[in-house]
């Protein structure tokens, strides 16, 4: 018996049974997300079937100029979606941008040092798609959340300016828990490595017949990159967002 | 006496409606004055202005003979201090309260000048390393206040400090604010209290948009 992979034009279109089934349940528990999800799974098809024709181009050429622009590109998408949860937070594409650049960017790097990975289209391209992912998470997430902070404890900031506390001193509770909040997801998906999920990359290496040993080794690699990524990404966030709140003359801008 | 705070036709509008309209008002140093009013009327959008803690629409604030657009905003509330009516304490204890100013001012904390200021409002020393959730309502608001004098201002704003206080902390946070006027801090208290009003050298109302000075008898 064969274990190479098969996913043929009609296996796809018998597992749209799946979505069926979630239409079915959106449906009847009239949960009013049918259109939504109709919109996701046919956007889920057009850009999944771009993105492979793209990428099969890509990794035919190999060139690091085109594989950097797909870098960046990536990068820009995950700036643009993290800035959806901003809350009209102004300048907040830039404060995505920069984020989510550098928390990847960095990430990379260093993996590219210790020979790791190379700079090749094949494992740069899927590798940021990981990072940028998460790290427009943990900015997201730092976006919402330090927008409810600043409302429900909009008093006790007041409360330390009028103590003689500069803007920063004054938000630091509310940076701290936004960071926090940011990068939970990521340390809690660390810590259920292997418990409870066999994440992607591990999966997709295991699922193209890598030794599971070796593909562990690679997703312990992952989880580091993926954990000092959400980190960077979103201290830089919270750091440049909190200053948004106030207004030149350091006084919290009423919404 | 000298000015301390010349408030110049300041004007507080949001979304069109007016709330303060063209306020003249010459507060002169170490006085100490009553803010009374109807409720709704400004008194606090009033004070939270002078105490650069929100903007206002148009006018001008002169402290110290300089416009308030001259100072850094930081340093003008380390001199210009606001005490809220319904003051939230921060961190753990006591201590990470009164610790607060001096580290808004890069300063080490001064362990003896919290037990005076402690003390001046009848708590004692082992308050400071209380819990800030084993303290009643009472205490709290008097911590709350003390943190606003442990680095003394220059002007202190009080913005109905003693609202829902038994009498014996009322009369307590009463000798303290005039402990602290009679240090040379110039005093502004908004309050609805006859006996604090009785104590302070002058009275002002503000309502339906502006503000009337009455010399307290």
């Amino acid at each position: 018996m064969s274990h190479q992979l098969v996913a043929n034009n009609s296996s796809v279109i018998l597992s749209f049974i799946l979505v069926l089934i979630s239409l079915y349940i959106g449906w009847k528990e009239k949960l009013g997300v049918d259109k939504e999800i109709v919109i996701a799974v046919v956007r889920a098809i057009i850009q999944l079937t771009i993105v492979g024709y793209v990428l099969k181009y890509v990794f035919k050429i190999n060139n690091w100029m085109l594989t950097a622009a797909i870098m960046l590109f990536i990068i820009f998408n995950a700036a643009y979606n993290a800035k959806q949860r901003s809350n009209k937070l102004p300048q907040a594409m830039w404060i995505s941008l920069l984020a989510i650049f550098t928390g990847t960017g960095v990430s990379i790097f260093v993996v590219i040092l210790t020979g790791s990975i190379k700079f090749v289209p094949m494992q740069i391209v899927p590798i940021t798609g990981m990072m940028a992912g998460q790290s427009m998470v943990a900015v997201g997430l730092c976006y919402r959340n330090m927008n409810s902070y600043f409302k429900d404890r909009r008093e006790q900031v007041m409360e330390k300016l009028s103590l003689g506390a500069t803007p920063l001193l004054a938000s630091k509770d509310i940076i701290r828990d936004s960071i926090k909040t940011g990068i939970q997801p990521t340390i809690d998906s660390a810590k259920t490595l292997g418990l409870v999920s066999l994440p992607g990359m591990m999966s997709g290496l295991i699922f193209a017949g890598v030794d599971p040993v070796l593909a562990i080794k690679y997703q312990i690699m992952v989880s580091f990159m993926l954990l000092s990524n959400t980190s960077l990404a979103a201290i830089i966030a919270c750091y440049c967002a909190y200053k948004k709140y106030y207004n030149s003359r350091d006084q919290l801008i009423t919404d | 006496m000298a000015t301390v705070l010349d408030i110049r036709n300041i004007t507080y509008q949001v979304e069109k409606q007016t709330i303060l309209n063209d306020i003249n008002w010459q507060i002169e140093e170490g006085s100490l004055i009553t803010v009374t009013g109807p409720s709704g009327s400004g008194k606090s959008t009033l004070m939270r202005i002078i105490a650069n803690l929100q903007p206002y629409s148009s006018g001008e604030i002169i402290y110290q003979g300089k416009s308030l657009d001259e100072y850094d905003p930081i340093k003008y509330r380390q001199q210009v201090s606001y005490a809220f009516q319904q003051p939230d304490l921060f961190g753990q204890t006591v201590e990470d309260n009164l610790r607060f100013p001096y580290m808004a001012r890069n300063q080490s904390f001064d362990q003896n000048r919290a037990y005076d200021v402690l003390q001046s409002v009848d708590l004692s020393k082992d308050y400071l390393t209380r819990s800030i959730d084993n303290l009643s309502g009472g205490e709290k608001q008097r911590v709350a206040l003390i943190r606003n004098i442990i680095i003394m201002p220059k002007v202190l704003i009080l913005d109905e400090v003693t609202t829902g206080l038994d009498d014996v902390t009322k009369t307590a946070v009463r000798n303290l604010i005039k402990q602290v006027n009679q240090s040379g801090v110039t005093v502004l208290q908004v309050t609805h209290d006859d006996a604090e009003i009785k104590n302070s050298d002058m009275l002002v109302t503000v309502a339906n948009e502006k503000l009337t000075q009455n010399k307290e008898e």
